[in-house]
């Protein structure tokens, strides 16, 4: 990016061919270069969109000898009175409740305190940034050991300052909260990263500014700082939310969706239903409904978040 | 920020927000060192935590791992729960399998949304528009809601087009991911920042637009170029749902599969498991610290475009 910067910058590429009509060798050239891209993309995500969508109205099974047929709504209404589709949801709601908030409270919380020149500020920097280099699958692995009920550490510590074994991830009331602590653990890197960037690109004379003012520390972290970090806030809200709700990986290993459904989350749900069941019609029902409970909390977002995001430019 | 002088830069005074503390703090309150030390050290503990808990776990012996109260330091280090692993499962498979995935996946990335992105940015040709429309669109949606159809269209070209991207071969997990739409639409902006009359200059001197593209545009472009890599490295790297749906044995397993495949098969001996767990996550690990200054800068990019 700095190269661009160096070089000065000017808005091209409409500037040159404004209001022309395309030249024919202008398309094929244009077109040989999409070309490759577009068929990788077209094939994978633009055709499976509306494949999934037809799938979702009819039967198809993959185990099933009778051959596949429109059943028009049914999938849809099966869906609604299916109970454990309704826990699933409940389930992903209270996960996502939990993990966003929790994420960006502890990002912000650690890019505040890392944002300052310290001795050793590159190990407790890398430290954070560490949780980013993890695979889900790794990190669910040292969780499940760390959340042990009869050899975890965890229990250990409790029983430190007397707090009575917990059974964690056996349990069907404390499952969920477990996975809600390590994805938080696992994702506080990045929410690091974007806060400490954020940090970075306030001006100091803003700060100094207020200071001289006599605003104190925290008047000026509420009033100067927590508002310019808030287009920040709002990406990492999103991002986080689309990903809490496609949360799959560290209930796959940790739990299967156990103890008696209590972690069993739409996406996992829907892979059950799909990948071991092979109930591609009823699945893709509920990969339509995940897309659009997506889409719907994401534009919630953005509508509250122009209320209260603040841009400088 | 100005340099704090010496003297002030213990005590409440601290240098990154530069927020000029009047000297009122006084002599009573200032210690040696910087109080956020006091906040940053628990807090790196914790992060660090599990890290080394999996490693003191992986080098104790079984009986050791499976005591209660636990021991915080292993009595004796036994190094040879990494053999047993490496027995156990071919780590050295899904090393290898995860290393062909996400390298060959970051070069078809970097291939083909170059072309595009170049296209898409510079070039006038007949229905662009519509086929940039179409590729944004499926930004918005999750992999979760077109896994299915995927699968479908990977067992039919399996089938039908190249064994080797079908199920259960390695091409699966390369193939639906060589070009994506991020991508395209990632490097289009970038090269729509660079100045336009170096192209036209190399135009004018007979240069062709492969050639502009390779010998001008690429060159300028290093910085967009490492990070979209970074970024469809660790993607890759990490990917779990995908190649749990379309692999089905042992040899064509990346490391987080094979992983939870290990962990399945050895639910309960945990030194082995986190023996694995190190082996695993080891490669990603050294990678990371070596470029983090580039994962890093990446990741905030995401940050970037997205506000």
């Amino acid at each position: 990016m700095t190269a661009a910067a160096a070089l000065g910058r000017r808005t091209p590429g409409r500037a040159e061919s404004a209001g022309r009509r395309p030249r024919r060798a202008e398309s094929v050239t244009g077109w040989a270069f999409v070309t490759p891209a577009a068929v990788i993309i077209g094939a994978f995500g633009a055709a499976p969109i509306v494949w999934s969508l037809v799938i979702s109205f009819t039967n198809e099974n993959e185990l099933s000898s009778t051959s596949t047929r429109f059943t028009g709504l049914r999938n849809y209404r099966a869906m609604i009175h299916d109970p454990i589709v309704t826990q699933a949801i409940e389930h992903t709601l209270v996960y996502t409740a939990l993990f966003v908030p929790g994420v960006m409270l502890v990002g912000l919380f650690l890019a505040v305190a890392m944002n300052r020149k310290l001795r050793f500020m590159w190990v407790y920097r890398t430290a954070a940034y560490a949780t980013m280099a993890i695979s889900t699958i790794s990190e669910a692995l040292v969780f499940i050991w760390l959340f042990d009920p009869s050899y975890g550490i965890v229990n250990y510590f409790f029983s430190l300052i007397g707090i009575p074994q917990q059974q964690f991830l056996n349990s069907p009331s404390e499952a969920l909260y477990v996975i809600v602590t390590m994805t938080i653990w696992g994702w506080s890197g990045f929410a690091v990263v974007i806060y400490l960037a954020a940090l970075q690109g306030i001006p100091q004379d803003l700060i100094e500014a207020a200071a001289i003012d006599g605003a104190g520390r925290w008047t000026t972290f509420r009033r100067i700082t927590l508002p310019l970090l808030s287009p920040a806030s709002l990406f990492l809200a999103v991002w986080l939310t689309i990903n809490a709700l496609q949360l799959f990986d560290e209930v796959y290993l940790s739990t299967m969706g156990g103890p008696l459904n209590a972690t069993t989350v739409l996406v996992y749900y829907l892979w059950e239903q799909a990948f071991q069941f092979f109930k591609y019609g009823y699945a893709s029902a509920i990969a339509y409904m995940l897309f659009i409970v997506i889409l719907v909390v994401t534009a919630i977002q953005f509508r509250a978040g122009r209320r209260f995001t603040y841009y400088r430019s | 920020m100005t340099a704090a002088p010496a003297t002030a830069v213990g005590g409440a005074r601290a240098g990154g927000t530069g927020l000029a503390r009047p000297t009122m703090a006084g002599p009573r309150r200032r210690l040696p060192f910087s109080p956020w030390h006091l906040v940053l050290i628990p807090a790196t503990v914790v992060l660090l935590f599990p890290f080394i808990w999996l490693i003191i776990t992986s080098i104790e012996t079984p009986a050791e791992a499976l005591r209660f109260p636990p021991d915080l330091t292993p009595h004796v280090i036994r190094l040879q729960n990494y053999p047993d692993a490496f027995a156990a499962e071919p780590f050295g498979r899904f090393f290898l399998n995860s290393t062909i995935v996400a390298i060959t996946t970051v070069i078809c990335n970097l291939v083909l949304c170059a072309a595009a992105g170049y296209a898409f940015a510079r070039l006038r040709f007949l229905g662009r528009t519509a086929l940039f429309v179409v590729m944004m669109a499926t930004l918005m949606v999750p992999f979760q809601v077109t896994m299915i159809p995927q699968f479908l269209i990977t067992k039919w070209v399996g089938v039908h087009l190249l064994a080797g991207a079908g199920i259960g071969h390695i091409g699966a997990l390369i193939v639906p991911n060589a070009a994506t739409a991020f991508g395209v639409f990632f490097l289009r902006q970038f090269f729509r920042t660079l100045p336009i009359e170096y192209e036209e200059a190399a135009r004018v001197d007979g240069a062709n637009r492969l050639a502009v593209l390779w010998r001008v545009v690429l060159p300028l472009s290093a910085p967009a170029l490492a990070t979209l890599a970074a970024l469809t490295f660790l993607d890759s790297w990490n990917n779990f749902l995908w190649p749990l749906i379309v692999i089905n044995s042992t040899s064509a397993m990346t490391l987080p599969l094979g992983l939870a495949t290990f962990q399945g098969a050895h639910s309960t001996e945990w030194t082995l498991l986190m023996a694995g767990n190190v082996m695993s996550l080891a490669p990603m690990m050294i990678v990371f610290l070596i470029a983090q200054r580039y994962f890093v800068r990446s990741v905030a990019a995401t940050g970037l475009t997205g506000t």
